[in-house]
């Protein structure tokens, strides 16, 4: 008995807009079956789950928190994906956005006044997309694969901002403690609704560079660009489009999203800088993007599912003393079912006994894919 | 319905059906096809051939139907039930790994374990036999395309099958490896195999075949003895109508016409361990002429296009000329600028991404071209302005689809050519360069597509078309030049140029026989 994966030569356009709930519906069931070998009640915990950390206002602002550089990043990153280049190391832009948006702030705490935000955010966006300029320079000009290099360099934005913050950026008055000084008022970014929540707009321009990016690529040229040279590179040369430059945009673009998610994160929700300034946004962005179907307006949708995991998992871990690392394995099971389900969208399980064929080379190279029976 | 025994039927179709949502690809086909015969399948692109012969070699499951096999009836649910059977097919589009021997290849499709010399003796043994010389231990990216297909000819008859189905097979040949392989067929029909043979060259139809099944929209609307036929008659089967004879009105004044494309000592190394260097190419294309370039696929022809088109730039910018300027250092996009268009042979994955829909794949050619009318300030898409311009070319062009905009993987070959050169026509392009503008087409499309690569070339634009199909460079040129391994021969006017004397140069005759044109020095 053989598996194998035969192309659909259409794609059904209803599954592909079900796909992520059907996912999500699997995580719950998978998740379900987790909870009871746990040893705990899959209702009760699924109300502490996914219930209780949205039921009152001020932790709907904790979603928008979360929320945002999921969405921020995870919409960069879908444009690289649909460009067919693949951004692994959003974690690493977004610490580098922290750091060089922290510039002001760290070593020019007397510079005050409106002027500072814009140019915290501004040079966020500068680290980011300078950080995530190395593996595209690797890539067009020793074709280096991406992933490798934007994966690998996370590892290195994490150890320079742990030696910045003991180091020569470490706060003197404090303490020993590895980090820098609290951010001078004029260099937090201000939140929504102080009354209600601690909201910041760091939100705002989370749906802000959605509907911007949005636009591009399902109106403008440039997201044609994209399209094309994703899905037919040869086709996008004919057309006169560059690769090189496409894997540059693509990754200056999602840089400079990373980037201003983090610094956004660091001056709005945390006010200085520390070793650790992220629970791995980076890397639960990519799930974002997929979940979110690779479309940007998905992907807010898909942001605040993947920050309400965060959320839950702090709170089972405080109300049934489960690890709080319950909320990687949601992650993880959710991107796992998304991958499934878009898999079998583009094909379909044929089972091929080992007696009745023979496994033929040439057969299969050519073999028309089976069509699925229409009506 | 039961099997009629008083012919010795090898196979029996008894209304066979295949729905692909609302179409009807195959609409209850009967076929029968005897011991020791060469049948003809022959239809207008779209019209079920394909679908067909995948029934028949399993890679698709009917939705009703019957298939008797020696009277007996079977279902064939893959290919290799087909090839247990005794079904052999020969495709069009081979399926050789490049970086591997002949012998490997063909080990590769057996896996029956055996050895690879015990492979490589019988395919050598069997290739002399049938007088198709091969050898097992050359690496098949050497190989020209006539002896690929003997590869996949070899692998085929290796499995003894009783039924071969050869997918356009002449259509990478020169005439003379066409010649050979008719020979070829005509000694296993001798030897009792029964072949069915896919093709839209009604000459060759004619000479070798013994029956025509002639398909048409999906259905068999009738069959025949192609001999008692002219190529005329089966036309109008296939296409149902007349097919219009293409009309080429002499070139009057071109030589002293201005040259709108030039190609001067083009050279270019090799960029792949595969692919062919071009020799210091010269080529003078002027406005009011079509000039074609002959030759067997894999001398070249791809990486001159490439070069051309500007998809690869030339060192040398004075390489390439478009309209008195230089353009060898131009981008493609540049190039159209200076009012070229191009055609390129990949139609799915090169002239068209196959997942987009028309009219996406209109704004891929055109995009810089018509900037104005169809992308608005800021880089905004005028979605309204591609459409109707999409329309305009479908019209035109006599493109058949299922939907209003569909995506071009969804379209038939053809279909899909017609779009992809009426999508270039349709800028009145000064310089048009086209590479197998007809290649897999319909009678009644290919003729639809030279007329208007005539008339553009009349109407004053210098068309350069680069093609393996004789028949069709004979109806559409003024002059030929041929290449051969990189090198290209000076145009022979088309009063001289003799199907002989251009058999020879693409087999590797000196390009210095062929008589020079005076205006190319």
């Amino acid at each position: 008995m053989r598996i194998e994966l035969v192309k659909r030569p259409q794609r059904s356009a209803l599954f592909s807009m079900l796909s992520p709930f059907i996912a999500f519906a699997l995580t719950i069931i998978a998740g379900a079956i987790m909870f009871a070998l746990l040893g705990v009640n899959p209702l009760n915990a699924f109300e502490i789950y996914f219930v209780e950390p949205v039921s009152q206002v001020w932790q709907l602002h904790e979603l928008a928190i979360k929320a945002a550089p999921l969405i921020l990043i995870a919409v960069g990153l879908s444009v690289c994906y649909r460009a067919n280049i693949w951004n692994i190391g959003a974690e690493g832009q977004f610490i580098f956005g922290a750091i060089f948006g922290s510039i002001i702030p760290v070593l020019f705490p007397q510079f005050e006044g409106p002027l500072v935000i814009p140019l915290m955010l501004l040079l966020g966006m500068v680290g980011g997309a300078f950080y995530a300029s190395i593996p595209a320079l690797l890539k067009t000009r020793f074709s280096t694969n991406e992933i490798l290099t934007s994966l690998m360099l996370v590892y290195v934005a994490q150890l320079f901002l742990d030696w910045l913050v003991r180091g020569p950026w470490r706060d003197p008055q404090g303490h020993g403690f590895p980090q820098t000084i609290q951010f001078g008022d004029s260099a937090v970014l201000p939140e929504l609704m102080p009354d209600a929540g601690r909201a910041n707009w760091g939100f705002v321009f989370a749906l802000v560079a959605a509907v911007l990016v949005w636009l591009m690529m399902s109106r403008m040229l440039k997201g044609f660009e994209v399209r094309v040279l994703g899905s037919s590179p040869r086709a996008g040369r004919f057309a006169g489009f560059g690769f090189n430059r496409m894997v540059f945009f693509a990754f200056l673009l999602s840089g400079a999203l990373a980037g201003l998610a983090g610094i956004s994160e660091v001056s709005g929700a945390i006010g200085q800088l520390q070793p650790v300034i992220s629970p791995g946004y980076g890397f639960t962005a990519i799930i974002v993007a997929f979940l979110g179907r690779l479309n940007p307006l998905g992907i807010v949708a898909a942001g605040l599912v993947l920050a309400l995991t965060y959320l839950g998992g702090e709170a089972v871990q405080s109300a049934l003393g489960i690890s709080d690392k319950v909320a990687r394995v949601f992650q993880g099971m959710l991107l796992f079912f998304v991958l499934g389900c878009d898999t079998l969208i583009h094909y379909r399980i044929r089972l091929i006994g080992m007696a009745l064929t023979k496994p033929n080379g040439a057969a299969q190279l050519e073999a028309a894919p089976k069509l699925e029976e229409a009506r | 319905m039961s099997a009629n025994h008083d012919r010795a039927n090898l196979l029996e179709v008894r209304g066979l059906t295949k729905i692909f949502g609302t179409l009807t690809a195959c609409d209850h086909i009967d076929l029968n096809i005897a011991k020791g015969e060469i049948h003809a399948l022959l239809g207008e692109n779209g019209a079920g051939k394909s679908t067909l012969v995948k029934m028949l070699f399993g890679s698709l499951e009917p939705n009703s139907g019957e298939i008797f096999w020696d009277g007996k009836p079977v279902k064939i649910t893959s290919p290799g039930a087909a090839k247990k059977l005794g079904i052999g097919m020969v495709f069009q589009h081979f399926s050789l790994f490049e970086a591997l021997t002949a012998a490997e290849n063909i080990a590769l499709s057996l896996n029956d374990g055996s050895p690879i010399s015990s492979i490589a003796a019988k395919a050598r043994a069997l290739s002399y036999s049938y007088g198709l010389p091969l050898d097992p231990d050359s690496l098949v990216g050497d190989l020209s395309v006539g002896e690929r297909q003997r590869i996949e000819i070899i692998r085929c008859l290796l499995q003894t099958p009783q039924l071969i189905i050869l997918d356009e097979p002449t259509s990478v040949l020169t005439p003379q490896e066409a010649d050979k392989l008719f020979e070829t067929l005509e000694r296993l029909r001798a030897e009792g195999k029964s072949i069915l043979y896919i093709s839209h060259r009604l000459e060759e139809v004619k000479r070798i075949c013994d029956r025509a099944t002639v398909l048409r929209h999906g259905k068999v609307v009738g069959h025949c003895n192609p001999r008692q036929e002219t190529a005329a008659s089966l036309a109008r089967m296939m296409v149902g109508s007349e097919v219009k004879a293409v009309v080429r009105a002499p070139a009057e004044g071109i030589e002293t016409a201005p040259a709108l494309l030039e190609i001067r000592s083009l050279s270019r190394k090799p960029a792949t361990p595969f692919a062919i260097p071009l020799k210091n190419i010269n080529l003078t294309v002027r406005a009011g002429e079509v000039i074609g370039i002959a030759g067997v696929a894999g001398n070249g022809q791809g990486e001159f296009f490439e070069s051309v088109s500007g998809e690869v730039l030339q060192q040398d910018t004075g390489s390439v000329r478009i309209r008195g300027k230089d353009a060898g250092g131009l981008s493609i996009t540049g190039r159209r600028l200076m009012g070229a268009a191009f055609v390129p042979e990949e139609r799915l994955g090169h002239g068209a991404a196959p997942r987009m829909k028309l009219s996406e794949n209109l704004l891929l050619s055109r995009h810089a071209t018509d900037g104005k009318s169809f992308v608005g300030s800021g880089g905004m898409v005028k979605n309204s302005a591609v459409y109707s311009a999409a329309q305009r070319i479908i019209t035109a062009m006599d493109v058949r689809k299922s939907a209003p905009d569909p995506e071009a993987a969804a379209l038939s070959g053809g279909n899909l050519q017609k779009f992809i050169v009426g999508r270039e026509l349709d800028r009145k392009p000064s310089v048009m360069i086209v590479n197998q503008p007809t290649w897999g087409v319909d009678a009644g499309a290919a003729a639809h597509i030279r007329q208007a690569l005539i008339e553009l070339a009349r109407s004053g634009s210098a068309v350069l078309v680069i093609s393996q199909d004789l028949d069709e460079l004979f109806e559409l040129s003024d002059a030929i030049a041929v290449m051969h391994n990189g090198e290209l021969s000076t145009p022979l006017p088309i009063a001289e140029a003799t199907f002989e004397r251009i058999g020879l140069l693409m087999g590797g005759a000196e390009p210095g026989h062929a008589e020079h044109r005076m205006e190319v020095a």
